[in-house]
């Protein structure tokens, strides 16, 4: 083209970003990748090789070596053995290397976007604009959190070896999501990058042999599934961080179930993009294109499902295709490209076969007039409409280019259609009413809700999803505690903590008439109930005197008592001062009738505990506050703590009455609803509160009481795809058997892999700990200017 | 290739000849729940400039060519209080051969008619502009109406439109009162964008918003809109004399009104970001800017100008370099 024809026609022509400097990087490695442990380059054990490709292109960039179990033993072992050392060379020291890295990745950072476009296929400006600039910034934040550690929070410890499997669609960047909060707290990672995408993996372990980070503190291993695998399963690993499909996520989480493996998961998502009729619809267009044309799509969070507006979606119909138009798919290398290549053949393929099924289905699918080029993955942006809840590409996590749009009629069909989905990462919220935005962000169920934006990330907000997107938050304080224990933990054996007393014998040989016979019954919605079994379990005390009777709950129990907890789903939106007042009418009222508990559990000490565990959770209950993280944009962006939802709580045999309200009233104090088994071998301290709970104004519903064997309870808690969280103190097996049905519909779990704990020692038995379990963070990113 | 030459001389005939009648924006009657229907979200507005010039850019032969319809769509300009008639006439010279003739011939572009869009000055000075541009097809324009603060008594406001048209001036660049933008008097901001459209007769109005003291982008929109309802031809950011000048999120915000406009009522109007473009690479953010928002169509002079006057130097040392490899200086180009 000459210079007289372009200013006639103005296109726009090619304007390449070389990739000269990064191909000679692979060059100088002889084409090879190698394994990097213990700060050595090995080759793998396997001399097993596969290629990575350019998906532009389809051509083979380098080979990256297939670690197998020896090369997963070595880096294990080299990292447990550097961990107590990086954690003893204090907080100061760790902010140094890792202010080392922030700054060795900025000096490097165009041969980082480059070789990240090369391998994954997005686009420069995005490698360039906002991956490798966010991975710069997860580091300098986290250098600063390994600096204030000591101080921030001094009764937690690092959890150890951390093994960490990231995928490939954003690979550097999920690497530094991962490394920089271990590294900050004090452990030590082996990190395998996706099979797709090893490259900058092995130039960012290029960067921690620059900057002399201590042998075996980092440790990356490439390789396939197998070695991931591998990885989850090794037997000296302290914990598991994924990020991935929701379908890995599930079988990491049967695979670590009663290994005692602490476990993040961050999976897959089906993002609702909610735009409302009062939206700045150029905004919203521009919105939708970072949404879901960011990345190729390939993006978790990526804002795939469009809820507009009936009175507004014609228009914004009209105006998404015109912008279509003019978006520009091909060579990711060229600058002035926004949409690059699918990551490989086989992706393409899974979306091309969704595409086809949204049409088949009857759906109208709208793509620009313009083709994509023909060599290599690459596939246009695609908007479907006519599109209901039911149809495939509205509920499938297409991960392309691939957006549906469907109407809602008010704010309340809006929250509905967002929440109809198993996933809950993000969600975007489009209204130029402040009233409208914060009374939809926190009934979205989702970890991220940007308000009029999309796609904003940040080291300092928590991301994490609700639901079947994972659990655990990456970034900001949240996503600390992920590579955190409380100190206490360190000494903790497989064995139950004792209560302060025995039981007390049945009361003891009367004159006169027998007492009068008491039915210990279930407590469902706010009622006695009794069992659906028709059975009763034999309550034993200590010394195995028959002390009276629980009645045998069972699956249907279980079932009735989920139901009662969500139809009082109120709760969670009581004030925290009204969940303090009902708090603390319960202390008052236990006291009341301390006496009797004192009795029934065989000492007034654990009574008094209990009673100041409700004033303990009463005062929390209006003072568990969120932040407002310091995010680089003008906006506030609100870490909230939100309830979990419905708790099924299986409480410990120790301390019947303590451990039942030591975990209970956390729960409900965060608004929480309960389903409850209380300890197996003495209920009935549990069975007599709830005539506590009836004269102290404790809505019906919020917690349930069902009596019987506990892990025949816990069996049908964990598996039930309706009950948020689930707690679990009682065997190793048990606590195995929560973690493994719990994947079913992946609620977060916290058990106790059948170990102590001492119910009465306030560190152990109440605080913090307990209120992160209770609660999940929003973060909610809310851009303002006028 | 004769074919490709011909349309470019058809296209900049047109773009120098005041666009044909029939596509001009007649306005329309002022539709008040329109203009307070105008949403703009600023921070998402701003998010969207930012990557404006980050989404797209033109390299070499691309680059050159867009640098050389930059210069066809720039308002060459001087506001100066001590502007001469010799001044004046040394800058319509420039006009007519706004780069030296040997880097056109390199570029291989001698044959096209490479002018500025049209030349931009103080009433006084129309009369001098008119007879230095006589015969090279370059309109004048002058600002009026009271320019910069748009204070002075309205009938004399309009008989200054009548004394520029008289004396020559093709294109008005009129101010309007910001205060009836600031207090929301939307009708009043119409009767007198209205009076001024009907004051310049056959010549073309450009209606400065002054932006930099409209306080919000939403205020921008809806004065952008009501200015096009009353007949604005083009509609232009700044005078060039307020704090803030031509922005990418104002100018984002008023090619989205024009677009709107369009859309509704089937006329185009044209853009003119004004104030602080000086260097090459802004010049290409606006026409990025216009190509993504609103098509080539407003990459050419009939509805797209900058108000420029130390923009076209860069512009030429850039060409320079394109030909040459080597950075240039300014002393190499003639001045204005």
């Amino acid at each position: 083209m000459t210079v007289a024809e372009i200013f006639e026609t103005m296109e726009y022509g090619p304007a390449p970003e070389s990739s000269s400097l990064a191909l000679k990087w692979i060059e100088e490695r002889g084409g090879d990748g190698r394994l990097f442990i213990n700060n050595e380059w090995r080759a793998p054990s396997t001399d097993e090789y596969f290629d990575t490709i350019n998906p532009a292109s389809t051509r083979p960039l380098a080979r990256i070596p297939q670690a197998g179990s020896e090369d997963v033993d070595a880096a294990v072992a080299a990292a447990r053995a550097a961990q107590p050392g990086w954690w003893e060379i204090g907080g100061h020291a760790r902010a140094r290397y890792m202010y080392a890295i922030a700054r060795q990745v900025q000096k490097h950072s165009r041969l980082f976007a480059v070789m990240e476009s090369l391998d994954n296929g997005k686009p420069i400006r995005e490698s360039r604009d906002i991956d490798i600039p966010l991975v710069a910034r997860h580091f300098y934040h986290h250098a600063g959190w390994a600096q204030l550690l000591d101080s921030e929070m001094p009764d937690q410890v690092a959890v150890g070896v951390v093994g960490q499997i990231i995928p490939w669609n954003f690979p550097l960047l999920m690497l530094a999501w991962k490394i920089a909060p271990a590294l900050a707290t004090g452990n030590t990672v082996v990190l395998k990058p996706a099979e797709f995408t090893s490259l900058t993996a092995l130039l960012f372990a290029e960067i921690c042999e620059d900057v002399g980070l201590p042998p075996g503190v980092v440790n990356i291993i490439t390789g396939d599934g197998r070695t991931g695998e591998l990885l989850v399963q090794h037997h000296d690993i302290d914990k598991i961080a994924f990020t991935g499909s929701t379908e890995v996520g599930r079988i990491i989480r049967v695979a670590t179930a009663g290994s005692g493996k602490k476990l993040s998961l961050e999976l897959g998502g089906k993002s609702p993009f909610v735009v409302f009729d009062d939206a700045d619809l150029d905004s919203v267009v521009e919105g939708v294109v970072d949404a879901i044309w960011f990345n190729q799509g390939q993006v978790c969070c990526a804002g795939s499902r469009i809820l507009a507006h009936e009175g507004i979606a014609e228009k914004l119909t009209a105006k998404l295709r015109a912008r279509m138009e003019t978006l520009r798919v091909g060579d990711p290398l060229d600058k002035g490209v926004d949409i690059g290549a699918i990551i490989a053949p086989v992706q393409l393929e899974k979306i091309q076969e969704l595409v086809k099924q949204g049409t088949e289905e009857g759906a109208t699918m709208w793509q620009p007039s313009w083709s994509c080029p023909q060599e290599g993955c690459f596939f246009p942006p695609t908007l479907f409409t006519d599109v209901a809840p039911s149809s495939t590409v509205a509920q499938v996590e297409i991960f392309g280019p691939v957006v549906v749009l469907m109407t809602f009629r008010t704010p309340a069909e809006a929250v509905a259609l967002a929440n109809n989905t198993r996933y809950g990462l993000a969600a975007s919220v489009w209204t130029e009413s402040v009233n409208l935005a914060l009374d939809i962000a926190p009934r979205i169920k989702a970890g991220t809700v940007w308000v009029n934006s999309t796609n904003l990330f940040d080291a300092a907000a928590g991301f994490g999803g609700y639901r079947e997107s994972g659990f655990g938050r990456e970034g900001g304080r949240e996503g600390l505690y992920e590579y955190l224990k409380p100190s206490w933990e360190r000494g903790q054996t497989i064995q139950e903590s004792a209560s302060f007393a025995v039981q007390p014998d049945k009361a003891g040989r009367r004159e006169g008439p027998p007492p009068i016979d008491r039915t210990a019954k279930l407590y469902i919605g706010g009622k006695q109930a009794r069992p659906d079994s028709g059975y009763s379990v034999q309550v034993r005390d200590a010394r195995g005197a028959l002390v009276g009777e629980a009645g045998r709950g069972n699956r249907k129990d279980i079932r009735n008592a989920v139901e009662a907890a969500h139809k009082a789903a109120g709760w969670a939106r009581q004030t925290g001062h009204n969940r303090a007042q009902i708090l603390y009418y319960l202390a008052e009222n236990l006291a009341a009738r301390s006496d009797e508990f004192a009795r029934r559990v065989g000492n007034q000490q654990e009574v008094e505990l209990a009673i100041q565990r409700l004033y303990t959770y009463a005062a929390w209950a209006d003072k568990w506050d969120g932040d407002v993280h310091h995010t680089p944009l003008r906006n506030v962006t609100i870490a909230m703590p939100e309830a979990m939802g419905v708790v099924g709580i299986c409480c410990p045999d120790a301390f019947p009455l303590l451990g039942f309200v030591s975990l209970v009233m956390p729960a409900i104090a965060m608004g929480n609803t309960v389903v409850a088994a209380p300890s197996e071998r003495f209920p009935l301290a549990a069975t007599d509160f709830y005539q506590v709970l009836d004269t102290s104004d404790v809505p019906g519903g919020v917690i349930n009481i069902v009596t019987g064997v506990r892990d025949e309870l816990a069996e049908t808690l964990a598996a039930h795809d309706d009950v948020d969280a689930m707690w679990y103190f009682g065997s190793q097996e048990g606590s195995a058997t929560v973690e493994r049905l719990s994947a079913g519909n992946m609620k977060r779990t916290w058990v106790n892999y059948g170990k102590g704990r001492d119910w009465a020692d306030r560190q152990q038995g109440e605080g913090p700990e307990f209120l992160r379990h209770a609660t999940h963070v929003k973060n909610i990113w809310v851009p303002y200017g006028e | 290739m004769a074919t490709a030459i011909n349309k470019v001389q058809r296209a900049l005939r047109i773009g120098h000849a005041a666009h044909p009648e029939e596509g001009r924006n007649p306005g329309m009657p002022l539709d008040l729940g329109w203009v307070r229907d105008v949403r703009v979200n600023t921070s998402a507005v701003e998010r969207r400039a930012a990557t404006i010039g980050t989404r797209r850019t033109v390299k070499k032969e691309w680059q050159a060519a867009w640098l050389l319809r930059a210069i066809t769509c720039m308002d060459l300009t001087t506001l100066s209080g001590d502007d001469t008639p010799g001044t004046v006439r040394r800058m319509c010279a420039k006009a007519r051969q706004p780069v030296r003739h040997d880097l056109l011939e390199d570029l291989g572009v001698a044959h096209l008619p490479i002018r500025v869009g049209a030349v931009c000055v103080y009433h006084t000075l129309v009369a001098t502009a008119v007879e230095a541009l006589e015969g090279s097809g370059i309109p004048v324009a002058a600002v009026s109406t009271g320019f910069p603060a748009g204070l002075s008594p309205f009938p004399q406001r309009v008989a200054e439109i009548h004394a520029s048209v008289e004396a020559g001036a093709r294109e008005i660049d009129i101010v309007v009162t910001r205060a009836h933008v600031l207090t929301g008097n939307w009708e009043a901001l119409y009767d007198e964008v209205k009076a001024f459209r009907e004051a310049c007769g056959d010549a073309h109005l450009k209606a400065i918003l002054a932006t930099g003291e409209l306080g919000t982008l939403r205020n921008v929109g809806r004065a952008s809109l009501v200015a096009m309802m009353a007949g604005a031809d083009f509609i232009k950011t700044s005078t060039g004399k307020e704090n803030a000048n031509a922005t990418l999120p104002v100018s984002l915000v008023m090619t989205r009104a024009i677009r709107e406009y369009q859309e509704r009522t089937g006329h185009k109007v044209g853009f003119k970001p004004a104030g602080g473009i000086r260097a090459a690479k802004q010049s290409l953010e606006w026409l990025l800017l216009m190509k993504e928002e609103l098509g080539s169509e407003w990459l050419r002079p009939d509805l797209f100008r900058f108000g420029a006057s130390g923009l076209l130097t860069d512009i030429e040392r850039q060409l320079e370099h394109h030909l040459t490899g080597r950075y240039s200086a300014a002393h190499r180009h003639p001045m204005a």
